[in-house]
């Protein structure tokens, strides 16, 4: 009993250490003044400033369509990289795999200066492509790395069999492998996605004048205190998040329910 | 497959709420690099309407970061306003532009106390923009601050009730202060004296932190900290209990300026720009957004009542006075950097 108890404070504990700050974050963007350490009232004047301040505006938009971008663009490289790393064998494999893993451990800083370099020497004037080439260039890694495991799993008869069977191979792609290992893209895109949104060193080597992301600007605001706007635009971030995830885990449950249905109809 | 045309929708919608006219036309640019909330932004679209040209305005967090893009030669900026230790070296590795000063005749405003100041002697390259000073915030209720003295950060009776910034030369300099040295000593007995203070102050100081510290002092958490003058204006206008005493000992003096770096595209414009910061209307709307002291004579004289008797913000002549500049101590950095290790090890 008394172990039963222990389990769910220690739970409780654990949630509350992980949302409290998100819950002080939300709290905070309705307040009224300017200070973190003050609540003298509600307010949605940090909605309102949000909507006025075009700096913060424009790197919401350079965020979010880089991430876009760039998250499609290296799920398509990452996942044909990763189905052909995966066709090959031996020794080419494991080195190209490892080849693979080097951007992953390899520090941001030293990404963001080698691409910084890199577009220099071959006098790329900096912007919203070199932005974008550098987020491409960090994020196919991790597809390939969250496609990968996906293909170990599926059955290498089965693209046999469908040959056999007379599909061509793009049609055993399409209608084969690419439903099999959807969720490793998927989970990919996702992580793309993510990695873009949160990066700040490489972006900040790599961006050009008037093109900046949020990371960016939230960083510069530390010399003289993160702007209540930051917590309105983060709220409003967060609950976008919040109703996409609700959305989808509702669509997949009443999807397995009608399935389970079918099954018992059956 | 739903899931995913969901996701995508979700995303798209996300970026059609940013999107912002991004409509841009052939127009003249002019690329300008800051601080953040360092300017008032509605300058920028009034600039721009008035000499039609585009401003494609960023910021940065500290001078390193900007250093290191633009000695690589990565960015291209017209004018960048930057701390007046980062100008000099830039200035002394050839990355700054002469100005001609006939396009900038608002320099008259400039006060003469930050003219021929070290990093740039004879005002070829820099025009300050604004400047601010080290000093004690402290709650008038529970501080007795007629000592008027670094003394007060060694105060027993304030046990776990002082913050101090969490910079190791901004440390030091209320230590060396107080000592009676210069804070850009670089010799070993003065800055061991130092220490030994700095040590005895540990057991009396709540938290060494970077920035936070008006938020505690306003939250009355704290009864005194070391902070920068334009922090202390702010906090005052947040909690009335709070005041701000720059020691007689002598203070630090820092100066932000405006300068052109040597690749920029267009010169006369950012010359024009500068002289626009400089005008009185400009420099008014600056002052409320920014906070630090200004550098324009005019416009100190045509700040509302308030603003004038907040010694944070109009600090007095003698006080500018007994204040010193850092100055880059070269290799020498070592030894307070091994010193504050120590500090913070005890």
């Amino acid at each position: 009993m008394v172990r039963k108890y222990l389990s769910k404070i220690y739970m409780g504990l654990i949630y509350i250490f992980l949302y409290a700050p998100i819950i002080v974050l939300v709290v905070f963007s309705f307040n009224e003044s300017k200070s973190r350490a003050n609540w003298t009232g509600f307010s949605l004047k940090w909605y309102v400033e949000l909507f006025k301040d075009t700096d913060i505006r424009s790197a919401f938009y350079y965020t979010i369509t880089i991430a876009l971008i760039a998250a499609v663009v290296s799920t398509v490289l990452g996942t044909v990289a990763a189905i052909g790393i995966n066709s090959l064998n031996g020794k080419i494999k494991s080195l190209l795999l490892n080849i693979n893993y080097l951007p992953v451990v390899n520090p941001d800083i030293v990404t963001g200066i080698s691409l910084m370099i890199l577009f220099i020497s071959f006098n790329v004037t900096f912007g919203f492509k070199t932005m974008l080439i550098s987020h491409i260039v960090f994020n196919t890694p991790y597809v390939i790395l969250s496609v990968m495991p996906k293909l170990k799993q599926l059955d290498a008869n089965m693209t046999e069999a469908a040959m056999d069977l007379g599909a061509t191979p793009m049609y055993a792609l399409r209608k084969v492998i690419i439903p099999e290992i959807k969720p490793g893209i998927i989970n990919g895109f996702l992580m793309a996605f993510t990695m873009s949104i949160d990066d700040f060193i490489i972006s900040y080597f790599t961006k050009g004048e008037g093109v900046t992301n949020l990371s960016i600007v939230i960083y510069s605001m530390a010399r003289r205190g993160v702007r209540p706007t930051i917590n309105a635009l983060s709220t409003i971030m967060l609950t976008s998040v919040l109703l996409l995830m609700i959305l989808i885990n509702k669509r997949s449950n009443d999807s397995e329910k009608s399935k389970k249905t079918i099954k018992s109809e059956v | 497959m739903k899931k995913r045309m969901l996701l995508v929708i979700a995303l798209l919608s996300l970026v059609l709420i940013a999107a912002t006219g991004c409509g841009s036309e052939e127009k003249q640019t002019l690329n300008v690099l800051n601080y953040d909330i360092y300017i008032d932004k509605s300058l920028l679209s009034e600039f721009e309407k008035a000499n039609d040209v585009k401003i494609k305005y960023d910021t940065y967090a500290t001078p390193e970061e900007m250093y290191i893009k633009a000695k690589a030669g990565a960015s291209n900026y017209d004018l960048i306003i930057s701390s007046e230790y980062m100008v000099e070296r830039m200035i002394n590795e050839g990355m700054v532009n002469k100005l001609n000063y006939d396009n900038i005749p608002n320099y008259k405003y400039i006060d003469e106390t930050f003219k021929n100041q070290p990093y740039d002697p004879e005002n070829k390259y820099a025009v300050p923009y604004f400047w601010g000073t080290l000093g004690i915030l402290y709650n008038k209720n529970t501080v007795d601050a007629s000592s008027k003295s670094w003394e007060m950060l060694w105060d027993q009776n304030h046990e776990k009730r002082i913050i101090m910034m969490d910079s190791q030369r901004d440390a030091f300099a209320a230590a060396l202060k107080l000592l009676g040295y210069s804070l850009n000593t670089v010799n070993e007995d003065e800055l061991d004296e130092a220490k030994a203070l700095l040590i005895k102050q540990r057991p009396l100081v709540m938290a060494y932190i970077t920035d936070g510290a008006p938020e505690i002092m306003i939250a009355e958490e704290a009864d005194m900290a070391l902070v920068w003058s334009g922090e202390a204006v702010s906090a005052m206008a947040e909690n009335e209990n709070l005041d701000f005493v720059i020691p007689k000992e002598g203070s630090n003096i820092w100066i932000d300026a405006m300068f052109v770096p040597s690749n920029a595209k267009n010169q006369e414009m950012a010359e024009k720009f500068i002289d626009f910061l400089c005008s009185t209307e400009a420099t008014l709307k600056d002052i409320d957004e920014v906070g630090y002291s200004t550098v324009q004579t005019e416009a100190l004289k045509q700040v509302d009542e308030e603003l004038l008797n907040n010694h944070a913000f109009n600090i007095p002549k003698e006080d500018i006075d007994k204040m010193e500049m850092f100055r880059d101590p070269k290799e020498f950095i070592d030894l307070y950097t091994q010193r504050w290790t120590e500090i913070m090890a005890e």
